[in-house]
C-alpha cells in the first residue's frame, strides 16, 4: 500500500519533467520573450516543399518574431481550401490554371507573378522495369500519373500527347500510354513515393522531385525537349492576408537573386531576367 | 433535476454537433440534381464498386472474425493480452499508415509481396487491394463486438448444452451464436459502415483508378477538387445509402426472447 502511494505521488513531478525536458529548446535568433511571434501562412504546392522550406529557414533568420506555416499539397486542393475560406497569406501554385481560379474569385491582391519553372521527367524504379520512353506503351507496363485535376498530372497528359506528334511514337501513344495507368495520385509526392518504393514501373514527376533523395532509388529518362512541358509557377498574395507585409517580402525573397538560387538548387528552373 | 437536465443537454449537443454538417451535406444539393449525377455513369461505377468490396470485406472480416471471438471470449492462453491488442490496433491506427504497411507488406518488392508476386499476383492496383485495406482497418470493430457479445452469454448455457451431449461446434452454433447474435450482427454493420468508408489505406495501398479502385469515397475526395456540385452529391448518396442500411438492420433484427428468462443478452433495459 505504502510504495503504491509514494509511487502515486513520485509520478507526478516525474511526468512534468517529462513534458518539460520534451519541449522543443529555444534556438539561436528566437525572438526575447517580449516580443510577438507573428505566423506567416504559405499555401504551396507539394513540388516546392523542399526549396520553400529552406527559403521560410532563410525569412525567419532575417526577421525576428516571424514563423512561418506551410500547407503543401496539390495545387488543386489548396484552391480549394482558399475558396472555402482558409486563413492563408501567399499561394504559390504549380500551374496558372489554378491560379487563375484562385484570382477568379477575387481572392488574389495585385497581380500573380511566375517566379520559376519546372519540365517533366520519367521516373522509374531502381530494377528498370523500362528502359525508355516506348517502353511506357507496353502492355502491362504499370504506369503511376498525378490525377489529371493535379498541375503535374495535366502537364504529364500533355506532353504524352506531344510525343504521339514526334517521328517514332505513333500518333496513338498516349492513348496506349494512358491504357497503361495504374492510379491516380492526388500530388507529386504520392507518385514519386510508389515509383521509389518499385510498386509503379514508371512514373511522370517534375525533374526537380528527382533529389539527393530520391536520385538513388530511381533511374531517369528524359523526355525530348521537342515534348516536354514547361511548368510556370505563379505567387500571389491573397486578399484576406493576415500579415500582408511579411507576406510581401516572401514573395520579394522567391524573386531575389538568393531566393532563385535556392530555387535553382532544388531542381527549379529561376526566371530569366532576374 | 438537474441531472436530467444535464443529460438532456449533452444529447442535444451532441446530435447538434453530428447533425449540422449532415444536415449541410443534404441542403446543397437539390434532389433533382442529385438522382443526375447519381446516374451518371462516374458515380453508379464507384458505387457499383464501393458496395461489392464492402460487403466482400464483410464476409470476409465475419468468416474469420467469428472464430477469433470465440477463441477470445472462451478460451484462455498464454498471449491472449498481447493476441487482443495486436486485433484492437487498426482501429488506432492513422488509415495512411496502415496503407503504407499494407504497401510494405504486400506489394511487388514488399515482405510477402516478393513471394506472391514469383507466384504471379501482384496485389497492389487491384479490386483485391480495395477489400484488404477495407478488411484490414474494419476488423476491429467486429471482433471487440462480436467478442463482447459473446463474452455476455452466460457460460451455464453452452454448460448445460454439454451436458446434453453437444459437441462445442454444435453449441455454438445453436446457443452461443444466436444468444450473441445482436451483437455480432452489430459488430458486422459497424464494420460494413467502416469499409464502405474507407480511403487512406486505400489510396495508398490500392491506388485510384475509375472502376478497378476509386471507391465513393475516393471519388468525393478528388472530384472535390475539381467538381465541388458533385462531389457533395456523391457524398450525400454515400450517407443516404449508410443510413439506410444502418437502419434497416436496427429495426430488422430483434433480439431472441428465450422462454425460461427474463430478458436476452443485448436487451435494452
Amino acid at each position: 500500500m505504502r510504495a503504491s502511494r509514494v509511487a502515486r505521488w513520485l509520478g507526478v513531478p516525474v511526468c512534468l519533467a517529462l513534458v518539460a525536458a520534451g519541449r522543443p529548446a529555444r534556438g539561436p535568433g528566437a525572438a526575447a520573450p517580449s516580443a510577438p511571434s507573428r505566423t506567416l501562412t504559405v499555401f504551396a504546392a507539394a513540388s516546392l516543399s523542399r526549396a520553400f522550406s529552406q527559403l521560410g529557414d532563410t525569412l525567419r533568420h532575417r526577421t525576428p518574431g516571424l514563423e512561418i506555416a506551410f500547407n503543401f499539397a496539390g495545387s488543386q486542393q489548396l484552391v480549394l481550401q482558399i475558396q472555402q475560406g482558409a486563413a492563408a497569406d501567399v499561394f504559390a501554385s504549380a500551374d496558372l490554371r489554378w491560379m487563375a481560379a484562385v484570382r477568379d474569385s477575387g481572392l488574389v491582391d495585385g497581380t500573380p507573378t511566375v517566379f520559376a519553372h519546372n519540365r517533366l521527367i520519367v521516373v522509374t524504379p531502381a530494377a528498370a522495369p523500362i528502359a525508355g520512353l516506348q517502353d511506357l506503351a507496353r502492355p502491362g507496363v504499370k504506369l503511376v500519373l498525378a490525377a489529371d485535376a493535379v498541375p503535374v498530372g495535366r502537364y504529364a497528359r500533355q506532353a504524352l500527347s506531344n510525343l504521339s506528334r514526334l517521328p517514332g511514337f505513333g500518333a496513338d501513344f498516349d492513348r496506349r500510354v494512358l491504357a497503361n495507368v495504374v492510379s491516380n495520385e492526388e500530388d507529386v509526392k504520392a507518385v514519386v513515393a510508389k515509383v521509389q518504393l518499385g510498386e509503379a514501373d514508371a512514373g511522370i514527376v517534375y525533374v526537380s522531385d528527382v533529389g539527393a533523395e530520391v536520385a538513388p532509388h530511381v533511374k531517369r529518362i528524359d523526355v525530348p525537349d521537342a515534348a516536354n512541358v514547361v511548368a510556370d509557377y505563379p505567387v500571389a498574395v491573397l486578399r484576406r492576408a493576415r500579415d500582408p507585409e511579411d507576406a510581401r517580402a516572401f514573395v520579394a525573397l522567391l524573386l531575389s537573386p538568393s531566393g532563385q538560387a535556392v530555387l535553382r538548387a532544388n531542381g527549379l528552373v529561376g526566371t530569366a531576367g532576374d | 433535476m438537474l441531472w436530467e437536465i444535464g443529460v438532456l443537454a449533452a444529447v442535444a449537443v451532441l446530435l447538434v454537433f453530428l447533425g449540422l454538417p449532415l444536415l449541410s451535406l443534404l441542403l446543397r444539393v437539390p434532389p433533382a440534381e442529385l438522382w443526375a449525377r447519381l446516374l451518371a455513369p462516374a458515380s453508379l461505377t464507384a458505387l457499383r464498386l464501393s458496395l461489392v468490396t464492402s460487403l466482400a470485406a464483410t464476409v470476409a472480416i465475419a468468416a474469420l472474425g467469428v472464430p477469433a471471438a470465440y477463441l477470445l471470449a472462451t478460451r484462455r492462453f498464454p498471449g491472449k493480452r498481447v493476441v487482443e491488442v495486436l486485433l484492437e490496433l487498426p482501429m488506432v491506427l492513422p488509415p495512411t499508415v496502415a496503407g503504407v504497411g499494407l504497401l510494405l507488406a504486400f506489394g511487388r518488392a514488399g515482405l510477402a509481396g516478393k513471394a506472391l508476386a514469383a507466384l504471379g499476383l501482384s496485389i497492389p492496383f487491384t479490386t483485391l487491394a480495395v477489400v484488404l485495406a477495407q478488411v484490414f482497418v474494419a476488423c476491429p470493430f467486429f471482433v471487440s463486438a462480436a467478442t463482447a457479445g459473446l463474452r455476455e452469454v452466460e457460460a451455464r448455457y453452452a454448460d448445460a448444452a454439454a451436458t446434453l451431449r453437444a459437441t462445442p461446434g454444435y453449441a455454438f452454433r445453436r446457443v452461443l451464436l444466436p444468444l450473441a447474435l445482436p451483437s455480432v450482427l452489430a459488430g458486422g454493420a459497424m464494420s460494413w459502415a467502416r469499409a464502405l468508408g474507407e480511403f487512406g489505406a486505400t489510396i495508398m495501398f490500392a491506388g485510384n483508378l475509375p472502376g478497378r479502385t476509386q471507391t465513393l469515397p475516393l471519388a468525393v475526395y478528388i472530384g472535390f477538387q475539381t467538381d465541388l456540385q458533385s462531389a457533395v452529391a456523391l457524398a450525400v448518396i454515400l450517407l443516404i445509402l449508410s443510413f439506410t442500411v444502418l437502419l434497416g438492420l436496427r429495426l430488422a433484427h430483434r433480439p431472441p426472447r428465450l422462454p425460461w428468462v427474463g430478458r436476452a443478452p443485448g436487451d435494452a433495459r
